[in-house]
C-alpha cells in the first residue's frame, strides 16, 4: 500500500491504496467521485478524463503512485456550489449531452481545450476532443456547445 | 391563450440534462448497495461442442464464492424472446464462443479473475458454421454435422430461424406478372450486396445490480434488478420464467443508461437473469458490469446481411418487376432475428412503386454469438442493398440516379409493396429536389468530374432515398396494448408521467414532458418523469422501433386531454387556465375522492389491417421519408475514403424538439458513416477478434465531416402534434449514399460494407474481377448479365 496526498477539486485528500491502483478507481472507490466514468479501461474513449496538474489525462491509465502531490480536477470540481460552469451551461443548451456517459470527460476536455485555445477553430475543437468518444451526438452539438462556450469566455474576449 | 402553446417545437433543456453535465447522474456502476457482491461469467472458449467435464481448481478457496450452474435455476433455463431456444446457461452443449456456462460471485471484485481462471471446462468440439453461406451450404449438402439448428420445434427449417415470402399482390398473380416482366424487360439488372456486423458501442457497458429476497423458510419472495436497459418489462418477463415467479414478484428498475442503440433491448434479459441467480445463491445484492472486452465479445451486434436483387426495367426507366432475396446471419440462437428480418423485409422495396415484387427473406443460424437489435433493425441492411442497386440500374440503363428514382417514387395515394395505401402526404419528388439543392449536388457533380481528371484525390457525391416505418410492425402495437399513466401531484400542482419508456440519450423524458405540457397547458417545468420502475410504472411497451415519440407521445397527448376534461367538468378548471388554476383544480379533484392517476391504453388512430401470414396490409402507422446526400474524397495515394460533407433531409412529421431532433440525426449519420467506412467486426471461428476500442474503429470528432440536418414538416395524424418516429431513420441512409458517392468519385462500384482502405486498395491493385459484380461491368446498351438463380 502507498500513502498519497493529493488535491482533488481544491480539497486535500489522503488515501492509502495499492500503488498501481488506477487513478480512476481511487476517484470512484476511495473518494466516491463517480462523475468520472469508465468506458473502456484502455485509454481510448476518454470517459474517465480528468485534469492532472492542468493536463488532460485518462485516469484509467494513471497509476495512483504517480498522483502523489498532484492537483486533480474532476467533473465534480467544474461547477461551483451547484452553479453550472459556462461550459456545462452551453452543453446543456446546445444538446451536447445525450446519454451523458461521455459528458464529464468531454467537458473536462473542453475546459482543457479552451484554456489552451480561448478562440479555437473548428479543427482545433475536432482535434482537441478526438480523444473523447461520443456515440450519441455525432459531435456536431458538442462543437456548437464548445463554440458557444468560447464566445462567452471572458478569456476569449480579451484576445479578440 | 397561455404562452406555453408553443412548447412542442421549441427546445427546452433536457429533463435530466443538469445531472448529466454535473456528473451527478447515477449510472448502474455508480451505485453500491450494502453488502454487495460482484458477479462474473464463465464463458465457452469454443464455438460449438459438448461440455465433457467441468472442474474447479484446488488452488482456489471456493467456499468464498457463490457458483451458479444451470442446475440451480429454479424455473426454466431460458432467456425468452420469441422462442425458448436460448438457454440462460449452457447445460451440455455450447453453440457459440462466449456462451455463458457458469456464474461466479465474490464479495471482492478483484477476486473474480482467480475464480474465472480456476474453472476448467473440457469440450468435445463439433464443427461450426460461421457465415450465411456456410450455413446454407450445410443444408444444401445435407451435411448433418453442420446442421446446427433443427428448427422443427419452432416452425423453422434446418439452420434457418425464420423465412418470409412477401408479394406485392396476390401470390399467383404476382408470380405471373414477374414472369411477364422479366420476359418483356429491356434490361434485367442483378446485384448482390453485403453488410457486416456492427457493434452498438454505447460508451456505458452492460451492467446490472440484482437482489433476491427470501422468507424464513428460504423461499424466494421477490427479485429486483436495476440496471442499464431499454425495456424493463422484457426483463420482468425473463425473470418470471427463470425464477418461476409471478410478475408482481419480479421488479425491474432502469438506472440512467449510457447509450443503448438496441444493444440494451434484449441483452439485459441475459445479464439481469445472471445477476439475479447469483443474488439468490449468495444472499447479497450482486453487481455484474462487463468490461469493454467482454461486452464487445459476448453481447449482440447488428446482423450481417446479404441482399440479392434481380430487376426488370423498361428502356424509359420504369421498374417493371423485381425479386429480392434477403438473408441475415442470426447467430446461434433466434433471439430477435425473426423481427429484425421482418423489418428488413418490409423496408427492402424502399420508397418505390413496384408493379410486381417478390421478397424472399430468411434468418440463418450460425455459431456466432446471437445478433440482436441495433438502431434500424434490419432496415439499414436491406436499404443498403436497394439503394446501391438503384444506382446500378440507373447506370446500366443510362439514366442519372436522380432521374431513374424520380420515375419510380411512391407518391400520396400509392400503395407500398405490402399493399398499404399511403393516405398521408408523401412528396419524395420535392424532398429529392430540396435535398440535392441543399447539398449543392448538381454543381459538385460537374465540378468534381472536372477536378478529378487532374488529381489523385477523387471526389464524388451520391445519395440515397428511403423511408423508415415508425412503431411496431402491423398488428404489433395492438398486441403490445401499451398503457400510460399521468399522475396529478396535488402538493406541487405538477403532473408526473408514469411510463416504462426509457431515456437513454434520445430524449424520451424531454419530449414526453413537452407533449404533456403542451396539451395540459402547463409550463414544461411542471411535468415530472418517474424513473422507470415496474412496481410503479405501467407497461408502455419497449423503447424501440421509433415508437416512443409517436405511439407513447400520442397516448400522453390523449390522456392529457382527458385530464383537462375531468378537471373542467368536475373540479372547476377554467377553459383557459394558469398553472395555479390547474394546481387548485387538481387539489379539488383529489379532495373529492377521485383517483389522481389517469391511465390510457393504446388504440390505433386509424384501423390497422395487417395479415401476418401473407405479409400484406398496413405495415406501419406512419413512415418518415428522407434524402441523404454524401460528399466523399477517395485518396488514391492512401486508398482511404472520407466523407467530406453530409446533408440529411427528412420529413418526420412535426419536429417536436429541434435540438434533440438534430442530435438524433447527426448521431445516426455518424453511426452510419462508421457502418460504411470504419467499423469492422473481425471474426475467427465465431469469435470477435477485435473486441477492443483500440482496434474496432468508431468515428472520432476528427473523423466526421460537417453534417447538415434539414427537415420538412408534414404533420401526421398518428403522433402527438403531428410527430412521427425519427430515431432509427438516420441509420438507414448514410451507408448507401456514401458508397454511391464513392462510385461517383472513382467509377468503381463497391457493394460490401464496411469498406476499409485495404478493400479499396485490393480492388484498385488486383487484376481479378470482384466476387459480386459492380455496375462498371455493364454496358448500358445491352442487357445485364444473369446470375445463377438464387436458392430458395
Amino acid at each position: 500500500m502507498t500513502e498519497l496526498d493529493l488535491t482533488v477539486n481544491g480539497k486535500r485528500c489522503h488515501v492509502d491504496v495499492p500503488p498501481m491502483k488506477r487513478l480512476l478507481d481511487v476517484l470512484r472507490e476511495e473518494l466516491h467521485l463517480t462523475g468520472t466514468k469508465e468506458g473502456c479501461g484502455e485509454g481510448e474513449c476518454g470517459a474517465c478524463a480528468v485534469l492532472l496538474n492542468g493536463e488532460l489525462v485518462n485516469s484509467c491509465l494513471v497509476p495512483a503512485l504517480q498522483t502523489n502531490g498532484a492537483s486533480i480536477c474532476t467533473i465534480e470540481g467544474v461547477s461551483t456550489e451547484g452553479r453550472l460552469h459556462p461550459i456545462q451551461q452551453c452543453f446543456l443548451e446546445n444538446g451536447g449531452a445525450q446519454c451523458g456517459i461521455c459528458t464529464p470527460g468531454m467537458i473536462l476536455a473542453t475546459q482543457h481545450l479552451l484554456d489552451k485555445y480561448p478562440n479555437p477553430t473548428l479543427e482545433q475543437i475536432q482535434e482537441g476532443l478526438a480523444g473523447n468518444l461520443c456515440r450519441c451526438t455525432g459531435y456536431m452539438r458538442i462543437f456548437e456547445a464548445v463554440q458557444q462556450a468560447a464566445a462567452t469566455n471572458p478569456l476569449a474576449a480579451e484576445t479578440t | 391563450m397561455p404562452e406555453q402553446t408553443s412548447i412542442l417545437g421549441s427546445s427546452p433543456i433536457r429533463k435530466e440534462g443538469r445531472a448529466k453535465v454535473l456528473g451527478a447522474a447515477q449510472y448502474v456502476d455508480d451505485l453500491e448497495l450494502p453488502g454487495m457482491w460482484f458477479g462474473a461469467t464463465v464463458r465457452s472458449r469454443i464455438a460449438r461442442g459438448h461440455i465433457r467435464n467441468i472442474s474447479f481448481s484446488p488452488d482456489v478457496d471456493w467456499s468464498q464464492y457463490a457458483v451458479i450452474t444451470a442446475a440451480d435455476i429454479p424455473g426454466e433455463n431460458t432467456i425468452v424472446h420469441l422462442t425458448k431456444d436460448h438457454p440462460c446457461l449452457a447445460v451440455k452443449e455450447v453453440n457459440h464462443p462466449e456462451e455463458p456456462i457458469l456464474l461466479l460471485a465474490h464479495p471482492e471484485k478483484a477476486a473474480l479473475l482467480a475464480g474465472l481462471r480456476g474453472v476448467e471446462i473440457e469440450y468435445d468440439e463439433l464443427p461450426g458454421v460461421f457465415t450465411i453461406e456456410e450455413s446454407e451450404a450445410a443444408v444444401e449438402n445435407d451435411d448433418e454435422a453442420r446442421i446446427i439448428w433443427d428448427g422443427t420445434n419452432y416452425n423453422g427449417t434446418a439452420n434457418c430461424f425464420k423465412r418470409y415470402l412477401m408479394y406485392s399482390g396476390d401470390a399467383a398473380e404476382t408470380e405471373a406478372g414477374l414472369e411477364q416482366a422479366f420476359e418483356n424487360a429491356d434490361f434485367i439488372v442483378e446485384g448482390e450486396y453485403h453488410t457486416g456486423a456492427q457493434e452498438q458501442f454505447y460508451i456505458e457497458n452492460n451492467g446490472v445490480i440484482a437482489e433476491c429476497n427470501k422468507d424464513a423458510a428460504g423461499n424466494i419472495t421477490d427479485v429486483c434488478v436495476r440496471g442499464s436497459m431499454q425495456c424493463p418489462y422484457y426483463l420482468v418477463h425473463a425473470l418470471t420464467l427463470i425464477f418461476n415467479l409471478p410478475e408482481e414478484k419480479c421488479r425491474v428498475i432502469q438506472t440512467e443508461t449510457g447509450g443503448a442503440f438496441g444493444g440494451k433491448e434484449d441483452f439485459p434479459s441475459v445479464i439481469g437473469s445472471h445477476a439475479a441467480l447469483l443474488a439468490m445463491k449468495c444472499g447479497h445484492p450482486v453487481k455484474i458490469t462487463y468490461d469493454r472486452a467482454e461486452d464487445m465479445a459476448a453481447t449482440t451486434k447488428r446482423h450481417p446481411s446479404r441482399t440479392r436483387h434481380r430487376t426488370a426495367v423498361s428502356r424509359d426507366g420504369r421498374l417493371l418487376g423485381g425479386t429480392i432475396d434477403f438473408a441475415i446471419d442470426g447467430g446461434a440462437y433466434s433471439t430477435l432475428s425473426p423481427v429484425v428480418l421482418s423489418r428488413g423485409t418490409i423496408h427492402a422495396p424502399g420508397p418505390y412503386k413496384w408493379p410486381f415484387l417478390r421478397v424472399r427473406a430468411k434468418a440463418m443460424a450460425t455459431n456466432l454469438p446471437p445478433h440482436g437489435a441495433f438502431r434500424g433493425f434490419g432496415a439499414p441492411q436491406s436499404l443498403f442493398g436497394l439503394e446501391r442497386h438503384m444506382d446500378k440500374i440507373a447506370k446500366t440503363i443510362g439514366l442519372t440516379p436522380e432521374e431513374f428514382r424520380r420515375r419510380n417514387f411512391l407518391a400520396t395515394g400509392d400503395c407500398t409493396a405490402t399493399g398499404q395505401q399511403l393516405s398521408e402526404p408523401v412528396d419524395m419528388q420535392g424532398l429529392l429536389t430540396r435535398g440535392l439543392r441543399e447539398a449543392g449536388y448538381h454543381e459538385k457533380l460537374a465540378r468534381f468530374a472536372e477536378e478529378n481528371k487532374h488529381s489523385m484525390i477523387k471526389r464524388g457525391v451520391g445519395f440515397a432515398t428511403f423511408m423508415h416505418g415508425a412503431g411496431f410492425t402491423g398488428s404489433g402495437e395492438r398486441r403490445l396494448n401499451s398503457k400510460v399513466t399521468l399522475q396529478l401531484q396535488p402538493e406541487s400542482g405538477n403532473v408526473r408521467i408514469l411510463v416504462s419508456s426509457t431515456e437513454f440519450g434520445q430524449g424520451t423524458n424531454t419530449i414526453l414532458s413537452q407533449v404533456a405540457a403542451q396539451t395540459l397547458e402547463l409550463p414544461y417545468e411542471h411535468i415530472e418523469v418517474q424513473q422507470p420502475d415496474t412496481f410503479i410504472v405501467p407497461n408502455s411497451g419497449p423503447t424501440v422501433a421509433s415508437r416512443t415519440a409517436m405511439i407513447i407521445g400520442k397516448l400522453i397527448e390523449r390522456v392529457s386531454e382527458q385530464i383537462l376534461i375531468a378537471l373542467r367538468s368536475s373540479a372547476g378548471l377554467p377553459n383557459s387556465h394558469t398553472a395555479s388554476d390547474f394546481k387548485q383544480a387538481a387539489a379539488n379533484y383529489i379532495a373529492k375522492g377521485h383517483d389522481p392517476n389517469f391511465s390510457l391504453r393504446y388504440e390505433p388512430v386509424k384501423p390497422v389491417s395487417w395479415d401476418d401470414e401473407l405479409y400484406r396490409g398496413d405495415a406501419y402507422p406512419a413512415y418518415a421519408w428522407a434524402v441523404y446526400v454524401a460528399e466523399v474524397a477517395v485518396d488514391l495515394n492512401t486508398y482511404s475514403a472520407t466523407v467530406t460533407r453530409f446533408d440529411a433531409l427528412q420529413e418526420v412529421g412535426k419536429v417536436m424538439h429541434p435540438v434533440l431532433a438534430k442530435g438524433q440525426v447527426e448521431g445516426g449519420v455518424a453511426q452510419g458513416i462508421g457502418y460504411a467506412l470504419y467499423e469492422k467486426c473481425v471474426w475467427k471461428d465465431g469469435r470477435m477478434m477485435n473486441n477492443q476500442m483500440t482496434n474496432y474503429i468508431m468515428p472520432t470528432s476528427a473523423d466526421l465531416p460537417p453534417i447538415h440536418v434539414h427537415f420538412e414538416e408534414v404533420p401526421s395524424v398518428h403522433g402527438p402534434g403531428g410527430a412521427k418516429g425519427i430515431g432509427e431513420l438516420p441509420m438507414d441512409g448514410p451507408a448507401p449514399a456514401i458508397l454511391n458517392a464513392i462510385e461517383n468519385a472513382t467509377g468503381v462500384a463497391f457493394n460490401t460494407i464496411p469498406l476499409l482502405p485495404e478493400d479499396i486498395f485490393e480492388r484498385f491493385t488486383s487484376f481479378t474481377e470482384p466476387a459480386h459484380g459492380g455496375s462498371e461491368e455493364f454496358d448500358p446498351e445491352r442487357e445485364g448479365e444473369f446470375l445463377p438463380e438464387v436458392l430458395a
